[in-house]
C-alpha cells in the first residue's frame, strides 16, 4: 500500500510516496536521493544510518518512513551551513577520524547528539556513547579524539 | 621537505566529500530504469537441486525474470576462476573444481547462489524470492576442518574424496629433522587460528549495465582491484573482450581483503543486464555479507621448535590444515601457503624450517585474504610458540627473542623459506617499544592490580611481513596466474595542474593524499593542484589494485617512475626555453633552473610549452607532458616491528581488559605519518578483535551461527584502549623511496601480543594456553580448569 509521507529534511519540506513497510533510511536514500546516510547492517547495530529526528539521533534503518510524518529530520548533508563545515566535521578531518568514510556520517550525527546533551564529554563517555556505531577502519581512537575536539570547538 | 611533501602529516583530500555526505559509494549509484536483483541462496550446507519451480514468482507483478544456474549453463557462462595454483608435494597440481556463479545441480555451503530474481523494486524481488520453490535433496555436510578431515567425512567434491585440495610443503625436511635430533629442548604447541569475517562496514554492491547500441558492458562494483575483476570476469566467466567491459569501483567503504575476490554477484548482474536489457543492481544485506563475503584465517596447526641448551632456535617444524571453504576463491590457495609458511622464519635466524600445509575443502564460505592474509597466522603461531619456549626453558621472553633475532648486520638475510629480507633492525624496534610501553614499570603495575584482586599480564610479539608481493616472474613461478606490477600515469595539464592516474585503489587508505604528496615533492606543484584518479578501468591504465600493503611500495613506485620521466622531459623542454644544455637544468622548488645561474622557467611554463608548442624543439621532442610507467617490484618489502600488550583480568568473571597497547613499527620511509598511524590503529583493532572478540562459527550440521552483528562480536569503541604507536625506520633497499608498507602490520603483530599477555596473567594459576577469541567464558573456564587440575594433582 502506498502512502504519502511529508516532513522537513535539513530545513526543506519534502514528501514522497512510500510503501507502508519502507524504512526511513530507504526513503531518504532511494526516494529523496540523499545518499550521505548509509546502510551497513540489517540488525540495527552498525549506526551507519544515524540521522536526527526532532533533534535526537536515531537509527534511520529502525524507523518506518511513515513514522517520520511531520518530523524535523536532519542528515549529514544538512550539517555544513552555507558551505561552511561544522566544527565537528572539521574535527573529524583534523584528527583523521575517518578512513573509508562509510561510517563517518553516522558517527558525526551521533556525536552531535552526544555533545548536545553533554557539551564536555570525557573520553569514556564518548566511547560508551559510540558503542552503537561500528567502524572497521580507524580503531576508534581518532574518532574519539575528533569528537572531543569537536565538542570543545562547539563550546567556544 | 616541502610543506605538503614527503613526511608531512597532510590532512586528507578525500575527507571533504566523506564528512559532508558527498562520497559516492556503489550503492549511492542508481541507473535509469534499473532492476533490483535478489539472490536466492542455499539454506543448506550441502544438497542436490532436484528442481526449481519459478511460476509463482514469475507471476508476481513487478517481477521481470528469475534466472537460474541452468540459464547460465545454456548461455555458456564459465566458472569463477582461481588466480593462484598450488602444487602438491609430488609436483602434481591441486584439485581445482569448477565454481559456477549460480549453482546448477549441487549447493555446497549455506549462502551458495542458486537463482536470481529481477524486479522493479527491491521489496518485490525479495518477496518473489519467497515464492521460488526449490526442491533440495539434503546431503551430509562438513563445514569445519575437523569434520572435513574425519574418517568417512562427506566429500565436498567427488574429485577430492578426502577433501584435500592440496598437500603442499616448503623448506628442508631432512635438515629440520637433523636440527630436532640435536636439540636440547623441544617446545610444541597446538594452535587453532580462528575463522574470521572481514566485515567492511560497506556491504558489497554490484550494478551491471549493458549498452546494446555499443555492445558494451559496465559493472559498478565494490572492488579493491577493478582491472583484476575485468580480466577475470571478462576472460573466464562471461567471455566479454576487455575493450567492451568497463569496471568502476568508486568510493569503497573498506575492503580488508574481502573485496579483492571476483564474486559471483558481479558476473550475475553483468550477465543478467544483457539478458533483460536493463541495468541490474544488487546490494548485499549484512546477513548476506556474513554468508557470502570470503572469510579469513581458519587454520589448525601443530608446531615444534627445537632449541639448544642456551635457547638458540635450531629448527621449526609446522603442520597446518587450512580451511579453503567449498570453492577456491580468487587467491584462496595462496593465502595458507605462499603468504603464510614463507613467513615462519619471523624475525629470527632459525636455520632449518619445514612446513606442510593441507588445504581442505569444507562446506563453508570460500576462504581468502583477510587483512594480513597468511601472515597473521604465521606470526600468531610463531610468537605463541616462542613465548611457550621461553616459559619452558626459563629464559626471559625478551632475552630469547634478542638471542635469536637476525642481527642488525645480518641483511640481506636469506630465510630457509624462500624469502630474502632486505633490511630491518629488530633490536631497535624492540627497545623502542619497551621504552614506550614502560616495560620496566610492569611489575609495579602488576602488584597494584593484584591489590585490587586483578591479574595483570604483559605479552609481546615481534613480527615480520612480506608486502608488495614479488617480482612477477617469481610470483608466477610460485603459482600466481597474474602479474603483480602496478601502473601509474602523471598527466600534467596544460596550465600546470596534475592528474594522477593509478592502478592502486583506495578504500580508506588515503591514496588521494599520499600520492599527491609524492607529486608535490617531486615537481613542486601545489598540493591543491594535484588530483588522483583511481578505480575506473575506463580512465586508468591497466593496474593490479590494492592488497597486501602494496599501494605505496608498488603503485607509488610506478608513480615515482612516471614522475622521473616527466622530470626528464621537462628538463629537455626547459633547456630549449632557457637555451641551455639539458644536463645543466635542475629542478628547484617548482622551477627549472640553469645550475649556478638565476635563469629559471617555472614548471607551469614548461607544461604550457609542451601543450602549446610554439617555441618547442618539435624536431626532437613530442609535444605533451603525460607519462605512464609500469613498475614491477624487485623483491617483497619487509615491514617489521614489535607489539607489547598489557591486560588486566578479573578472575571472577574472566573479562580481559587491555590496559596498554604499544607498537613500534618499521615501515621504511613514511610519506604521511598521520595516515600511517591511522592504519596502525585500525590494524591493531582487527588483531585485537581476533584475540578477544570475533569468531565465525558453524554448527555441526554446517549452519552458520554467526550470521549477524548480534552473534559476531565486532570490536566497539568501549572495548579498546588508546594505542601508543611509534616507528623505527630502516629503509627498504630496493625501491627509490625506501618504503615498505603499513596496511596490515597492526593486524599481524597484535593477536599474539594480546594472547601472550593473557597467558602471562594466568600463568601463576597454571594456565599455559587460552584459545582465541579469549572470551570471558573461555578465560573463566581456563582458570577453573587449572584450579581443578591443581587440586587433583595436590
Ligand atoms: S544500517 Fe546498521 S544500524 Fe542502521
Ligand atoms: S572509516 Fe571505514 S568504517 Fe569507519
Amino acid at each position: 500500500m502506498s502512502i504519502t509521507v511529508s516532513f522537513t529534511l535539513n530545513g526543506e519540506p519534502v514528501s514522497a510516496e512510500v510503501d507502508n513497510h519502507t524504512l526511513l533510511v530507504e526513503m531518504i536514500r532511494d526516494q529523496l536521493g540523499r545518499t550521505g546516510t548509509h546502510i551497513g547492517c540489517d540488525t540495527s547495530q552498525c549506526g551507519a544510518c544515524v540521522i536526527h529526528v526532532d533533534g535526537r539521533s536515531v537509527k534511520s534503518c529502525t524507523m518506518l518512513a511513515v513514522q517520520a510524518e511531520g518530523a524535523d529530520v536532519g542528515t549529514i548533508e544538512g550539517v555544513a551551513l552555507n558551505g561552511k563545515l561544522h566544527p565537528m566535521q572539521e574535527a573529524f578531518r583534523e584528527y583523521h577520524g575517518l578512513q573509508c568514510g562509510f561510517c563517518t556520517p553516522g558517527m558525526i550525527m551521533s556525536a552531535l547528539d552526544l555533545v548536545q546533551q553533554n557539551p564536555d564529554p570525557s573520553e569514556q563517555e564518548i566511547r560508551q556513547w559510540l558503542v552503537g556505531n561500528l567502524c572497521r577502519c580507524t580503531g576508534y581512537q581518532n574518532i574519539v579524539r575528533a569528537v572531543r575536539a569537536g565538542a570543545q570547538a562547539m563550546r567556544s | 621537505m616541502t610543506e605538503n611533501g614527503i613526511g608531512a602529516a597532510v590532512r586528507r583530500k578525500e575527507d571533504h566529500r566523506f564528512i559532508t555526505g558527498q562520497g559516492q559509494y556503489t550503492d549511492d549509484i542508481n541507473r535509469p530504469n534499473q532492476l533490483y536483483a535478489h539472490i536466492i541462496r542455499s539454506p543448506l550446507p550441502h544438497a542436490r537441486i532436484r528442481g526449481i519451480e519459478l511460476k509463482a514468482a514469475l507471476d508476481m507483478p513487478g517481477v521481470v525474470a528469475v534466472l537460474t544456474g541452468k540459464d547460465m549453463v545454456d548461455d555458456g557462462i564459465g566458472g569463477l576462476p582461481c588466480g593462484w595454483g598450488v602444487n602438491n608435494k609430488d609436483g602434481s597440481p591441486m584439485t581445482e573444481p569448477g565454481h559456477p556463479p549460480l549453482a546448477a545441480d549441487t549447493v555446497r555451503y549455506v549462502g551458495d547462489q542458486v537463482a536470481v530474481v529481477l524486479a522493479d523494486k527491491r521489496s518485490i524481488a525479495r518477496d518473489a524470492a519467497e515464492l521460488v520453490d526449490i526442491d533440495y535433496e539434503e546431503l551430509p555436510a562438513a563445514a569445519s576442518l575437523s569434520a572435513a578431515s574425519a574418517e568417512a567425512a562427506p566429500a565436498v567434491w567427488e574429485e577430492a574424496p578426502d577433501n584435500v585440495c592440496f598437500d603442499w610443503e616448503i623448506g628442508d625436511a631432512a635438515a629440520t629433522d637433523e636440527a630436532f635430533a640435536s636439540a636440547a629442548h623441544v617446545s610444541s604447541i597446538d594452535i587453532v587460528n580462528s575463522r574470521l569475517i572481514p566485515n567492511a562496514i560497506e556491504p558489497r554492491v554490484a550494478i551491471g549495465e549493458y549498452d546494446s547500441g555499443r555492445d558494451e558492458y559496465t559493472l559498478y562494483t565494490t572492488s579493491q582491484n577493478p582491472h583484476v575483476i575485468r580480466m577475470l570476469m571478462g576472460a573466464f566467466v562471461l567471455s566479454i573482450p576487455e575493450h567492451k567491459l568497463r569496471i568502476i569501483a568508486p568510493d569503497v567503504g573498506g575492503g580488508f581483503g574481502s573485496k579483492i575476490c571476483h564474486y559471483a554477484e558481479e558476473a550475475i548482474v553483468t550477465w543478467a543486464s544483457k539478458r533483460v536489457n536493463r541495468p541490474v543492481k544488487w546490494t548485499a544485506d549484512r546477513s548476506e555479507s556474513f554468508m557470502s563475503d570470503a572469510h579469513g584465517r581458519d587454520h589448525i596447526s601443530h608446531a615444534e621448535l627445537a632449541l639448544s641448551k642456551d635457547g638458540d632456535f635450531l629448527g621449526l617444524r609446522v603442520r597446518t590444515k587450512a580451511n579453503l571453504g567449498a570453492y577456491l576463491s580468487t587467491f584462496g590457495p595462496a593465502v595458507p601457503t605462499y603468504l603464510y609458511a614463507t613467513l615462519l622464519a619471523g624475525t629470527y635466524k632459525t636455520p632449518a624450517i619445514y612446513c606442510e600445509v593441507k588445504g581442505m575443502f569444507t562446506h563453508s564460505v570460500p576462504v581468502d585474504s583477510y587483512r594480513g592474509a597468511g601472515r597473521p597466522e604465521a606470526c600468531y603461531l610463531l610468537e605463541r610458540l616462542v613465548d611457550r619456549a621461553a616459559r619452558e626453558t626459563g629464559i626471559d621472553p625478551l632475552e630469547i627473542r634478542r638471542r635469536n633475532f637476525i642481527p642488525r648486520d645480518g641483511f640481506p638475510y636469506q630465510t630457509p623459506v624462500l624469502l630474502e629480507y632486505d633490511s630491518g633492525d629488530y633490536h631497535a624496534c624492540l627497545d623502542k617499544c619497551l621504552e614506550l610501553a614502560d616495560y620496566k614499570g610492569f611489575e609495579k603495575r602488576r602488584a597494584e592490580s593484584a591489590e585490587r584482586g586483578k591479574l595483570r599480564g604483559v605479552g609481546l610479539s615481534t613480527y615480520i611481513e612480506a608486502c608488495g608481493i614479488a617480482p612477477s616472474n617469481v610470483a608466477g613461478a610460485l603459482g600466481a596466474r597474474a602479474g603483480l606490477y602496478e601502473s601509474g600515469t602523471i598527466r600534467v595539464n596544460p596550465t600546470g595542474s596534475v592528474t594522477v592516474l593509478t592502478g592502486s585503489h583506495s578504500h580508506g587508505q588515503g591514496h588521494e593524499t599520499t600520492f599527491a604528496q609524492l607529486v608535490t615533492e617531486a615537481l613542486g606543484v601545489d598540493f591543491d593542484n594535484v588530483d588522483v584518479v583511481h578505480g575506473d578501468t575506463g580512465k586508468i591504465p591497466f593496474g593490479m589494485g590494492t592488497y597486501g600493503s602494496r599501494s605505496l611500495a608498488v603503485g607509488g613506485m610506478a608513480l615515482m617512475a612516471a614522475l622521473e620521466k616527466i622530470k626528464t622531459k621537462s628538463r629537455k623542454i626547459a633547456a630549449h626555453l632557457l637555451e641551455a644544455s639539458e644536463d645543466d637544468v635542475e629542478f628547484v622548488d617548482g622551477q627549472l633552473r640553469v645550475a649556478g645561474t638565476d635563469r629559471t622557467v617555472s614548471f607551469g611554463d614548461v607544461a604550457l610549452a609542451a601543450y602549446v608548442p610554439h617555441n618547442y624543439p618539435l624536431d626532437v621532442l613530442e609535444p605533451g607532458l603525460d607519462e605512464t610507467a609500469f613498475y614491477d617490484p624487485k623483491n617483497w618489502t619487509f615491514p617489521a616491528g614489535c607489539h607489547i600488550c598489557e591486560v588486566e583480568i578479573d578472575p571472577d568473571t574472566g573479562v580481559v581488559e587491555i590496559d596498554r597497547f604499544t607498537a613500534a613499527d618499521d615501515f621504511g620511509r613514511i610519506i604521511n605519518p598521520m595516515i600511517v598511524e591511522g592504519q596502525v590503529h585500525g590494524g591493531l583493532t582487527q588483531g585485537i578483535g581476533q584475540a578477544l572478540y570475533e569468531q565465525c562459527v558453524y554448527d555441526d550440521s554446517g549452519q552458520l551461527l554467526t550470521g549477524s552483528y548480534m552473534d559476531y562480536c565486532m570490536p566497539k569503541a568501549d572495548n579498546l584502549p588508546n594505542f601508543e604507536v611509534t616507528t623505527n625506520t630502516t629503509l627498504c633497499t630496493h625501491n627509490v623511496l625506501g618504503v615498505k608498507g603499513c596496511g596490515e602490520a597492526g593486524t599481524i603483530g597484535s593477536t599474539p601480543a594480546v594472547i601472550n599477555a593473557v597467558v602471562d596473567a594466568l600463568s601463576e594459576l597454571g594456565v599455559n594456553d587460552v584459545p582465541i577469541p579469549a572470551t570471558p567464558e573461555r578465560v573463566w573456564d581456563a582458570i577453573r580448569t587449572a584450579a581443578h587440575n591443581r587440586a587433583v594433582s595436590a
